[in-house]
């Protein structure tokens, strides 16, 4: 049997493609959970950014206002969560879980009237340079500029935790919010922040659903992807260059689902769905049976609230 | 100036104030958004809140909405009271539903009083069954019960699709996604002739009662309220954590199960593809309106359940969107942990002349 190599250029690429949306909601989330803060809202924010991006584009005809749009709307509906979880200290747990709830009604509500209108094509990058290389060519090149930016992301993120001051203070936040705050940090400042740029990440990977990955509105189309963004960050030990290995495991899932199908394995459709979501679990498991490890990476204050006056 | 105080002590008045005061407070940004998609919001809210249950079809609709909010809610009031984040209710309900439904199968065309009870002990413990997955992981291997608890709503969901669609579709039933019809038997019995309120409020109701009976005149209930308060005084008193956590799990699994039940042996009478409209969601926000109390889940649930009709009915004569409804419980919880607030704060109006 003679494989294209390119084929399994196509291949990767498609699976790095629907990693995407995982690798930027993830790494906000990452900053949100690093300075002490659970949002378990994603689901909720990222199907906001959809239904706006995609609302956005069909109505302004802009793309760029489009993806900003998307974000600027994850960052208005995470400040509901800032408000709540930070101004008037609820618990993190149910403030999400509300968030996410709301989030969905509201997008279906909005998107009521963008069912069945066809999306837009949304340029890419390099087109020209995909058959320079074998394999390499599909995988580097002839992407949208989200799909570059997303796998920057990581090394962005582990770069600002490690290496700046601003990352000190998010993560000394996380690990010990009452020192911060004795050392003249202001904490609720900076956990808002957090929170609005998890919004905004968060935003952007509902866009790339609904703009570029399957350029469409369709209600729920986030199908719990928030939910294993969440799940991701666990499995990344907060540490942003393993969301990337994580991401990727979950993109290929997705992926060779597809491919089976279409060749058709003669596994029940429905088992190939639901194989994102167990190996979800399975990867709980394994990496949060060393509680030790998992203790020590994760921030100290995760999900607890803080108030100055304590 | 308004200048605010933190209290010395949660305050009691308040916190049985609190729900009432998110409920109007969702009531008037239900307005609001009413009158931005450019309905009259006065109007907007007789039809979602008033309307639906102005005759005795639409009250009967409204405790059939509300049994299985009610019993869940109940159930999940254990998960919370002693810091277990069960969120997956819903799956819970799924694969209670499932297994009752295929135990009913087993049952069919025939009859016998024993064919009922031996389905709703199947629901309850095809619901324990799925709780105990998060549970068990939770305990032995210290995985996050929330994210593992959610994800298998989603495995439910496609289980229940591959049967009704796959080896339990109904033969005769041109390809439709449903099972057979179960045998009479198998059914819960209607309440009154020409609604369709079962007798699966009875189940609710026997939940409220032997939940407040454990919460408050038990030692289970006691300990679950120590580890509610702090897991380290819990410890310290020597409470054997990891039993209560599988314990509260399994009661609140058996209750979503049940809810299960109630929802396809009663007027349906067969397993489809959408035997839940998200009510393990939709029950989290019941059980905290209600103040994880028995009684308090009684009158949230019966709040909760008019957002599922009004959605409906709103959609019939306004052209409403039918999400509104999951928006309105979206903010009654925002509202309702936004005014917890004044459990611990005064505000308090100083400078201001008699």
């Amino acid at each position: 049997m003679i494989i294209d190599i390119n084929f399994i250029g196509l291949i990767i690429a498609s699976i790095m493609a629907s990693a995407v949306p995982l690798i930027l909601a993830s790494c906000g989330e990452l900053i949100t959970e690093r300075s002490g803060v659970l949002n378990l809202g994603v689901e909720g924010m990222m199907i906001i950014g959809a239904i706006s991006g995609f609302a956005l584009m069909t109505v302004t005809g802009s793309l760029i206002i489009a993806i900003f749009g998307a974000m600027l709307a994850g960052v208005l509906i995470s400040t509901i969560f800032a408000f709540l979880t930070q101004t008037l200290i609820t618990n993190h747990v149910a403030t999400g879980l509300a968030l996410t709830i709301f989030g969905i009604g509201i997008s279906a509500m909005i998107g009521k009237n963008f069912v069945g209108i066809p999306g837009k094509e949304f340029p890419v990058l390099f087109e020209g340079l995909k058959d320079t290389i074998p394999l390499l060519g599909p995988i580097l090149f002839g992407h949208s500029i989200v799909f570059y930016f997303a796998f920057a992301l990581p090394f962005i993120t582990s770069y600002f935790l490690k290496k700046t001051k601003i990352g000190l203070i998010v993560r000394a936040i996380g690990d010990s919010p009452e020192s911060a705050s004795n050392q003249g940090i202001n904490v609720r400042l900076v956990r808002y922040a957090c929170i609005l740029y998890g919004g905004a990440m968060s935003g952007l990977a509902g866009a790339y659903l609904s703009m570029i990955y399957t350029p469409q509105w369709i209600e729920n189309m986030t199908g719990g992807r928030g939910w294993i963004a969440l799940a991701l960050v666990v499995f990344s030990t907060w540490n942003p260059i393993k969301i990337l290995i994580g991401a990727m495991i979950f993109g290929g899932l997705t992926i060779i689902q597809f491919h089976m199908q279409a060749i058709g394995v003669r596994i029940p459709v429905q088992f190939l769905t639901a194989l994102p979501y167990i190996v979800t679990i399975i990867v709980l498991v394994v990496i949060s049976r060393d509680s030790r490890k998992i203790r020590l990476s994760t921030p100290s204050s995760l999900g607890k609230s803080f108030h100055k006056d304590n | 100036m308004i200048k605010i105080v933190k209290r010395d002590q949660p305050s009691r008045a308040i916190f049985f104030f609190t729900p009432v005061l998110a409920i109007i407070l969702t009531l008037v940004a239900g307005g609001l958004i009413f009158f931005i998609l450019g309905f009259k919001p006065f109007e907007a809210l007789k039809f979602f809140f008033i309307v639906p249950i102005a005759d005795k079809y639409g009250f009967s609709e409204l405790l059939l909405k509300a049994t299985p909010l009610c019993l869940i809610a109940i159930g999940l009031s254990f998960c919370f009271k002693s810091n277990n984040w069960n969120i997956g209710a819903e799956g819970q309900l799924t694969f209670g539903a499932i297994v009752s439904g295929g135990v009913a199968l087993l049952f069919y065309e025939q009859e016998g009083f024993y064919i009922l009870p031996t389905v709703i002990l199947a629901g309850a413990i095809g619901g324990m069954l799925y709780a105990s997955i998060p549970a068990i992981l939770k305990t032995y291997f210290n995985t996050n019960e929330i994210l593992v608890s959610l994800m298998l709503v989603y495995v439910s969901k496609l289980i229940l699709d591959y049967l009704v669609v796959g080896p339990w579709s109904n033969p005769e039933g041109f390809n439709f996604p449903e099972t057979r019809q179960f045998s009479d038997s198998a059914k819960l019995p209607l309440l009154f002739e020409g609604l369709r309120i079962h007798a699966g409020i009875f189940l609710a109701l026997a939940a409220v009662v032997i939940s407040w009976f454990v919460f408050y005149k038990t030692y289970l209930g006691f300990q679950m309220k120590v580890s509610g308060f702090s897991l380290k005084t819990a410890k310290y008193a020597g409470y054997k954590g990891k039993k209560m956590i599988i314990l509260v799990f399994l009661i609140s699994g058996a209750c979503a199960g049940l809810a299960g039940v109630g929802e396809i042996t009663g007027p349906i009478g067969q397993l489809h593809r959408e035997i839940s409209p998200d009510y393990g969601f939709t029950a989290i926000i019941v059980a905290f309106l209600g103040r994880l109390h028995p009684v308090g889940i009684i009158f949230a649930s019966l709040v909760v359940a008019i957002t599922y009709l009004g959605a409906e009915t709103a959609q019939i004569f306004m052209q409403i969107p039918k999400y509104t409804g999951q928006v309105f419980q979206g903010m009654i919880l925002f509202f309702l942990l936004a005014s917890d607030y004044l459990l611990f704060f005064k505000i308090k109006f100083i400078g201001l002349k008699k």
